[in-house]
């Protein structure tokens, strides 16, 4: 075991060596320290094990064991305009693409954006005028107490996305940043970074995707990191359908100014290994967020959401409504801490999880928790992990309907609340084609 | 702008410590303490055994002082009388020979033991630090079968019952107190009801320490075999000491095909001054095993007082259409901690629980409520709701609610909810306008809040329990 | 028996009554009209001193007494009642529990002797048929699962026990349907006699036609800008809130700027 994780560190390690060595002359110096500190955390502590209370639910020895490299810089796939079309959101006028990792300029899109704005991948921004953006924000002083995987995609930080909003930028159309695995690449451990910078009064919605071309059993490890300034608002709609033989590890950490508003809706439709770390930070009075999503998975799918809502300024509202479908032999772990610290006066906190398990060997762990430490606050949560009710399936079989149609209409009812509150049409339809396809799965069974 | 703020505490009343001459060991532990144990209890080879290797396995765990939200120094095991027994002859023909000093300070505390003055209804087992004083009632309930004794009297009389259940429900290496009672635990009850028997009366504990320096750690065992009926009470208490105090007990119930077992605790420990010195740590180990088919254990809490409280009365729900139930109140004030809870396994099939809590917390103190709800893949049509509230009083304490749900099986339901809110200012005004005062006002609100707790006592304990509570929370508007 | 002197309150910062005066008699009716955010409510909540309301300034004498110095509960007791706009729920305490209480609070204010929880409960039955309310709802919590309708009875039944010198009545009549607004306000005027005074706070007409005010007086702005007999309600009525805040507004145009 200890052996193991010893030479896993050391594989890492020497991809490391290689990439510091290649970026020593066309990146910043903060950068290649920044690296050098996240690498030796990252050998320090290794990936978390099911010991530790957070990961309790969740084995990552498959990652462990699972001899991933990072992709060296000039691994390219041939992938052209056609093969990825697929992937991309019509509603999206600007797009950052990344193919296994590697930005393609030639299959992104950065015009069609106001004044200000910058949409760019971390290279270009590193050249520009935005490196003091990317300073300010990357190279703060991280947590001492990060884990293994925050610590891996810190030290082979190099490809990402910028978004930029200066103040009072408006922008309409959403921005996509698509992050394709390329089954080229069978043990392509990718370090994806997002960085979304929204300054005062700013406005823009975000699609982050991730999905696969094929039957990639690739490693994704990302981190994204938005930063809502005062008033401004930002929509996030994070949709992960990689294939079902990937890994995908993702943190998305949020801070929130005054009155700023952050809306994040993940979808998860992929992988066989997801973990999604959430943070969210209240820091500023009149602050709100929304941390919604919805997980569908079925045999040989395991699907963890650990969030934490951390309320530190008084007058802060949170809402959190997360849905799951289990089908098949099929595991979901869901894990949401809201914390209201001693300062936090009248926050208002709302949080609830609902599992469906069709199949009898789906598998749900669930720990709602609230930790509260201000007493003049409203908070509430809820959990609950059933089938459909028999009542209602009973009540649309007497009305005609047959069994099998009747269950799926319920099931798609139960996902409905959440895809109602999607407003890009695409994604809406992706979901619902997801839904169908899983309940169509069924019928055929 | 009003806010609600408390006075002081009430003096605690049971704080008195009597004078009494003790036998005692030397403090410290190690094998020779538990022989000695074993020996001053004229014990058969077996319960030593069972002690020594509950011991050896303590030696080699450790105490979990990561996982609950509470923290105290480290205890010194070392630094702890295991036995202390007021000196009084061994056995006890009649009432009439138990020390008079004990009978007072029985009285004083509100439980009568002598023949004339008993309660009716109710038997009484009285606990004194380490060993059980008297129990009441006890030939009235061997006529209907029921066996209720101090636990030392039913090692020597009814061995094989004890052989035959003694930690089968909580196993000596379950956890760190746990396996600290098992190897050295000195007193307690013993409850049997045999088949078919409804026990005629309520049967209860009353826990008293007495002693500084010695530790309490007390042993309970009931067995309700098929078809038998218990309602069993436990009260505590402990006079007020600067030093804190080790009390870790292990109850183990039994219940066999259609018997039901409810068990209600209220729970008044000595908590500590206002700044938090001094207290009981109360570490408890609570578990019925629902080990026949339709049988029921319902575990009921009002949780005031000790410095500490960590304590988890459990339910493992094996027979089919088994039922679990928990209903706690627990208030903590001043710099009390409490994390407590419950778990609920559900193995059996159509096996029901459910759960009600209610956290008040006040003053600096830190109230969790922490919870496991466990599905296995064979308990099909399990259910499990669990309603789960924390009221705030003051800016300075904290509520927390941790529940663990964990599900295997998709015919299963399980619904957790959760609140946590403040007395709220409309209420208060309300009332208020009615022309009750601020404190009858909270109290009135208080009381409401843990009806559905208060609702599953016995009802001299239910209007013990809200007298409690009023007097722990004497509250005014600041 | 009630006197308010230029009455000034404000509530989370913002002025929102800028010199009441009103006098109440014995055996008197009043009616405050206003359009809404006139400062209605907040007169009613301020009379029962309600600590999110602040006073700034003026006085309210109730029976001589300095009105503002007095706790809430010590104003309930001295006989102040209010009839609340939207009764609070409180989970638990039963509804008789909670009125029992509350009488006994005042009997023993006023040296009486309190009743035992049978005597109350016979009292209780007898004045639940004022509002012909049914018994049943007695044994539930205070308001907890009752429809809007049962909440507003359930305070005239309050205000039948407790037998206020001064019953203050909160937009009762909002949420009413016909038949509950007859029940309620049968049930006021059987509570009203020579030695009670009753303030109904209302933003329609519809009540006045069944508990018919002596006086009615009209709130804009935090200020009464109009006084008048039961006529001007209907007046109102008739011509809306308009015709008085433009006259309001042309008279005192400093309470505009404001």
């Amino acid at each position: 075991m200890m052996a193991q994780a010893t030479k896993e560190k050391s594989s890492y390690r020497a991809a490391f060596e290689v990439m510091q060595a290649e970026d020593a002359r066309c990146l910043p110096a903060w950068l290649l320290r920044l690296r050098e500190t996240a690498m030796e955390r990252f050998e320090q502590v290794g990936f978390p094990t099911t010991d530790v209370e957070d990961w309790k639910y969740t084995n990552t020895g498959a990652i462990t064991k699972g001899a991933f490299a990072p992709v060296a810089a000039d691994a390219r796939v041939e992938l052209g305009a056609d093969d990825v079309a697929a992937f991309l959101a019509p509603e999206a006028s600007s797009r950052l693409v990344f193919v296994n990792g590697v930005y393609r300029a030639e299959l992104s899109a950065t015009e069609n954006l106001p004044a200000g704005v910058v949409v760019a991948d971390f290279a270009t921004a590193f050249a520009g005028e935005h490196e003091s953006v990317l300073r300010a924000y990357l190279a703060r002083p991280s947590d001492p107490e990060v884990d293994g995987f925050n610590a891996l995609n810190a030290a082979f930080l190099r490809e990402g996305a910028l978004v930029y909003l200066p103040k009072g930028a408006q922008v309409s159309a959403p921005i996509q940043l698509l992050f394709l695995s390329a089954p080229a690449t069978q043990t392509a451990a990718v370090f994806p970074r997002v960085l979304v910078v929204a300054e005062r009064e700013s406005a823009a919605t975000i699609i982050e995707s991730y999905a696969s071309t094929g039957e990639s059993r690739s490693f994704t490890n990302a981190v994204v990191e938005v930063f809502v300034g005062e008033n401004a608002r930002v929509t996030h709609y994070k949709v992960q359908r990689e294939s079902e033989a990937a890994f995908h590890i993702a943190t998305t950490n949020a801070e929130l100014e005054r009155s700023g508003v952050y809306d994040l809706t993940t979808i998860t439709l992929g992988a066989q290994l997801s973990r999604h770390g959430i943070g969210v930070k209240l820091a500023h009075e009149g602050a709100e967020c929304w941390v919604d999503g919805l997980y569908l998975v079925g045999t040989g799918q395991h699907a963890d959401t650990h969030s934490l809502i951390d309320h530190t300024s008084p007058h802060c509202t949170s809402h959190q409504l997360y849905k799951g479908i289990l089908d098949g032999k099929s595991r979901a772990v869901f894990n949401g801490k809201v914390f209201v610290h001693k300062d936090a006066q009248k926050t208002d906190a709302q949080q609830s999880n609902k599992n469906l398990l069709l199949s009898n060997e789906a598998r749900v762990d669930t720990k709602p928790q609230l930790e509260i430490y201000a007493d003049d606050v409203k908070c509430a949560h809820g959990a609950t992990v059933g089938q459909l009710e028999e009542e209602e399936l009973f009540y649309l079989v007497s009305r005609g309907l047959h069994t099998d149609l009747a269950r799926n209409l319920l099931t798609y009812g139960f996902a409905e609340e959440l895809v109602e509150k999607i407003k890009i049409e695409s994604i809406k339809r992706q979901l619902d084609e997801a839904i169908l396809n899983r309940l169509h799965a069924r019928l055929e069974v | 702008m009003s806010s609600i703020e408390l006075l002081t505490n009430k003096e605690y009343k049971y704080g008195f410590v009597t004078d009494i001459e003790s036998d005692m060991i030397p403090r410290g532990l190690s094998e020779d303490t538990i022989r000695l144990i074993s020996a001053k209890k004229n014990e058969p080879e077996f319960m030593l055994e069972f002690r020594l290797k509950a011991y050896r396995n303590w030696l080699k765990m450790e105490e979990p002082q990561h996982w609950p939200n509470i923290t105290y120094p480290k205890v010194d095991y070392q630094d702890i009388i295991y036995y202390s027994a007021p000196k009084q002859k061994a056995t006890k023909a009649s009432m009439d020979e138990v020390d008079p000093e004990l009978i007072k300070t029985f009285e004083k505390l509100g439980i009568p033991l002598t023949e004339q003055k008993m309660l009716a209804g109710v038997a009484v087992d009285a606990v004194f630090d380490s060993v059980s004083v008297a129990t009441t009632y006890k030939a009235k309930l061997k006529q209907h079968g029921v066996i209720f004794c101090s636990f030392s009297e039913a090692v020597l009389e009814y061995p094989e019952l004890i052989k035959k259940y003694l930690g089968t429900v909580v196993p000596t290496n379950d956890n760190y107190f746990a396996a600290l009672n098992s190897a050295v635990f000195t007193d307690g009850s013993f409850v049997f009801i045999p088949k078919g028997v409804h026990c005629p009366m309520e049967l209860s504990t009353y826990f008293r320490i007495n002693n500084s320096e010695s530790g309490q750690f007390e042993r309970t065992l009931i067995i309700a075999e098929e078809g038998a009926h218990v309602s069993y009470l436990e009260g505590c208490t402990a006079p007020k000491f600067d030093k804190n105090q080790l009390h870790a007990a292990v109850v183990e119930l039994v219940a066999l095909d259609d018997a039901e077992i409810k068990y209600s605790t209220v729970q008044n420990w000595y908590a500590g001054d206002e700044e938090g010195k001094g207290g009981i740590y109360n570490f408890v180990t609570k578990r019925g095993a629902c080990r026949g088919r339709n049988s029921k254990i319902s575990w009921t809490q009002v949780e005031t007082g000790s410095a500490i409280t960590w304590k988890y009365p459990s339910c493992i729900l094996q027979g089919d259409n088994s039922i679990g139930e928990f209903y706690s109140v627990a208030l903590t004030n001043h710099a009390q901690q409490a994390d407590t809870g419950t778990k609920m396994i559900h193995i059996g099939k159509n096996t029901r629980s459910n759960i009600v809590s209610k956290g008040i917390s006040a003053g600096k103190s830190n109230n969790s409520y922490r919870g496991l709800v466990k599905v296995l893949a064979g308990a099909e049509g399990a259910r499990n709701y669990t309603q789960c509230d924390s009221l705030l009083i003051g800016d300075k304490c904290g509520a927390n609610t941790f529940p663990y749900i964990e599900v295997s099986n998709n015919t299963a339901k399980v619904e957790h909810e959760a609140t946590t809110s403040r007395i709220s200012e409309e209420q208060l005004f309300y009332l208020r306008q009615r022309g009750i005062s601020q404190e009858d006002a909270v109290s009135l609100i208080i009381n409401g809040f843990c009806k559905d707790v208060f609702r599953e006592l016995p009802m001299e304990f239910a209007v013990e329990a809200q007298r409690l509570l009023g007097m722990k929370l004497e509250g005014s508007v600041g | 028996m009630l006197e308010i002197r230029d009455l000034h309150a404000r509530v989370e910062g913002k002025d929102i009554l800028r010199g009441v005066s009103l006098t109440v008699k014995r055996g008197e009716v009043h009616a405050i009209m206003g359009p809404n955010g006139s400062g209605k409510s907040t007169l009613a909540k301020v009379l029962a001193g309600h600590p999110s309301y602040e006073v700034t300034s003026g006085e309210v004498l109730f029976d001589g007494k300095n009105l503002l110095e007095l706790e809430p509960d010590e104003r309930a007791r001295e006989g102040v009642f209010l009839a609340f706009q939207y009764p609070v729920e409180i989970p638990g305490v039963s509804n008789a529990q909670f009125l029992r209480l509350a009488y006994n609070e005042k009997r023993k204010h006023l040296g009486e002797e309190e009743l035992d929880p049978l005597e109350f409960k016979d009292l209780l039955k007898e004045r639940a048929q004022i509002v012909e309310m049914d018994a049943g709802l007695m044994s539930r919590s205070v308001n907890e699962g009752f429809s809007g309708g049962e909440k507003k009875r359930n305070e005239i039944l309050q205000m039948a026990v407790l037998e206020p010198k001064l019953a203050v009545l909160d937009e009762t009549d909002s949420g009413l349907d016909i038949d509950a607004l007859r029940i309620v306000s049968e049930g006021v005027n059987k509570l009203r006699h020579a030695d009670n005074a009753i303030v109904l706070v209302t933003h329609y007409q519809r009540l006045l036609n069944y508990i018919v005010p002596d006086y009615v007086h009209v709130l804009y702005k935090g200020r009464i800008v109009r006084s008048g007999g039961k006529e001007l309600a209907l007046a109102l009525e008739e011509k809306g809130y308009d015709w008085i805040k433009d006259e309001a507004e042309e008279s005192q145009p400093s309470a505009a700027s404001a």
